[in-house]
């Protein structure tokens, strides 16, 4: 009983806590980015392999408006506006002479544009991070340490993003012949929905989404263009173990994911943290290849 | 004699002739390959043995991605494997022997591939190349943070091995002659996989790809298939690694990283998957016009960029890749 006690005793109250806030502020960014790259899957069969090149450019994009006007909400709207463009042109231009094609085709062209924008933000910008500072600077006090509050607005305003995405989808004109068409393409098309043109705009929401999680994420850890391949891999991760193609699942999937990852550096390195989210997604594959937030299917 | 009707006489006669054509092709590309380093200046010679690395590597991939039609973004994990496992076994053992050098970069490699095998062929299509790529990264990781032996972001270095005969013959690798090594183990390789591609076995994988339900139904057991075909690629990419590591006498995490897998897919496509030299023209290609962006841009030019376009221009317009038109033949 005594050793029991004493190991409750170890366990550092306040910097689980503290993680606990922190894992839940970057898996609601992963759950934004994440959530982009399932709705595309899911209506398209399109993995973009791209997607973490969107977040990188969004972010990129932020920081150019955010020195050209000083407004971070205004570098916040810009930077989704112009990244939808990007990707609706992308979509237009490589993805729909594909249509109809193996699925497999999709990933190795997005797996192209992904070098494309990788080796262009480095052209352009260079290999040094770009810093920006947080629209919010005060402060709250989290036991020892003094919180800022723009963390907590990361989480509130991702989550309302997806919240409004997922209205629009439940009860919009629009979102719902998004719903029809990853329903039933061809149905679809017959009742007179525009199919091409909703795919078009399915993919420029979901870049738009990549990039506002980019821009808000900026202020963490400073902007640099490899940073798109670290959160693609963590968002197909979270896309897997969610259950490929299920918004619910993957938003849920991101938490959980972000929450281990935040308890595993209490006590090892963070770049040995990302091990966790590996393990989790091997354990997922050997018991549950379809997901870990799906129904069990029949 | 004479008086056997036509039409028996004529199919054996293509298919001899078809046979026949192959093979003195092959020894003309041969012929040119092994006379190239005596005509080729020193940085050439050197530009010719790593195309044919890369070349071993990106066939290995095109049993995956060509004949079983599964795309692995994850081949940088065998790779690497090789390289390091050859840097072991140059490293600990003193002389530093070649074959030693072979034998611990298939074992690291064939450890990496097992693992990834057995999990990964669980799943199909686009959750394969997911799936293959997240494994690869973890590869990365642990070579990138387990500094103590893998020297972490330095790499290590060694001495090149000698070239050994055991008991019989022993001598310095020059250009030349690591040249002609890389190029006989490359040709042993592609004739290797030709003929097992052509087996029983390589038909069962290429009916895999066609459609697995009915090969499944047919009594296949199709993971079982998928797992030999992983571990196979695993063991033919992780002999490239070695061969890489012997040329360029160091083992780097870079090369474990993401970007050796990516590059591989590409060779790939660029050449045309499924007819395995294809992608090691795909691996000339992409180099060849590397350098001569480089040449021309100077080295700042962001070169993937270019190439990039190529690569989707390719996919929608040329999915075969170049040697796409002849996968047929090539396979007959």
């Amino acid at each position: 009983m005594d050793a029991v006690a004493h190991f409750f005793q170890s366990i550092p109250v306040d910097l689980l806590i503290i993680q606990t806030v922190n894992g839940v502020v970057t898996g609601m960014i992963l759950a934004l980015v994440a959530s982009g790259l399932t709705l595309i899957f899911g209506i398209m069969d399109v993995v973009n392999f791209a997607h973490g090149e969107l977040f990188m450019l969004g972010a990129y994009v932020g920081v150019l408006v955010l020195t050209a006007t000083g407004s971070f909400w205004m570098a916040l709207v810009l930077s989704a506006l112009i990244v939808a463009l990007l990707g609706a042109a992308m979509q237009i231009l490589t993805l729909r002479p594909l249509l109809g094609r193996d699925p497999l085709n999709t990933i190795l062209v997005t797996f192209g544009i992904s070098l494309i924008l990788q080796n262009y933000a480095l052209w352009q910008f260079g290999p040094v991070a770009r810093k920006i500072g947080e629209p919010i600077t005060s402060h709250f006090n989290l036991f020892y340490l003094t919180y800022p509050w723009y963390r907590i607005l990361i989480a509130v305003l991702s989550a309302a993003i997806i919240g409004g995405f997922w209205l629009f989808l439940k009860y919009g004109k629009y979102g719902v012949w998004i719903r029809a068409t990853t329903q039933d393409r061809v149905m679809a098309q017959a009742m007179g929905i525009p199919v091409p043109m909703v795919h078009t705009a399915v993919f420029a929401i979901g870049a738009a989404m990549a990039a506002a999680s980019g821009v808000l994420f900026a202020p963490l850890v400073g902007v640099n263009h490899t940073m798109g391949l670290d959160w693609v891999l963590k968002a197909f991760i979270v896309v897997v173990v969610g259950g490929m193609g299920n918004l619910g699942g993957s938003i849920a999937a991101a938490i959980f994911i972000s929450l281990l990852e935040a308890y595993a550096a209490i006590w090892v390195d963070p770049s040995q943290a990302v091990i966790v989210s590996f393990v989790v997604l091997i354990l997922t594959l050997l018991f549950r290849p379809t997901g870990l937030f799906v129904p069990t299917p029949k | 004699m004479t008086s056997a009707p036509l039409s028996k006489s004529m199919p054996l006669k293509t298919k001899l002739s078809h046979t026949a054509v192959f093979w003195i092709g092959f020894c003309v590309v041969m012929a040119l390959l092994i006379v190239a380093p005596l005509v080729l200046p020193e940085y050439w010679r050197r530009f010719l043995t790593e195309i044919l690395i890369w070349g071993l590597l990106a066939m290995s991939s095109d049993i995956l991605i060509g004949y079983t039609g599964m795309v692995s973004f994850g081949h940088s994990a065998f790779f690497g494997l090789g390289m390091y496992g050859a840097a072991a076994a140059l490293l600990i053992v003193s002389p530093p022997n070649l074959w030693l050098a072979i034998l611990f970069g298939l074992g690291g490699a064939a450890g990496a591939a097992l693992f990834v095998a057995y999990f990964s062929t669980r799943l199909r299509d686009i959750y394969f190349a997911i799936t293959t790529l997240i494994f690869s990264q973890i590869f990365y990781v642990i070579i990138f943070t387990w500094t103590e032996v893998t020297g972490g972001e330095n790499g290590l270095i060694f001495s090149r091995p000698h070239f050994t005969i055991p008991f019989l013959y022993d001598t310095r690798f020059s250009t030349a002659t690591l040249h002609w090594f890389v190029l006989s183990v490359v040709a042993g390789s592609y004739v290797l996989l030709r003929r097992i591609m052509q087996s029983p076995f390589g038909m069962v994988l290429q009916s895999i790809r066609e459609n697995e339900a009915r090969t499944r139904a047919i009594g296949y057991p199709v993971e079982r298939y998928k797992i030999v075909a992983v571990m196979l690629s695993g063991l033919f990419a992780g002999l490239a690694g070695v061969l890489y590591a012997v040329q360029n006498q160091f083992a780097a995490a870079e090369f474990v990283f993401f970007t050796t897998s990516g590059d591989t897919v590409i060779f790939n496509v660029m050449g045309g998957i499924g007819t395995l030299v294809g992608p090691i023209v795909g691996a000339g290609f992409f180099q060849l016009l590397r350098e001569l962006l480089s040449r021309i841009f100077g080295d700042q030019f962001p070169y993937l960029i270019p190439l990039g376009v190529i690569f989707i221009v390719m996919i929608i317009f040329l999915p075969q890749g170049l040697l796409g038109f002849a996968r047929r033949w090539l396979n007959r």
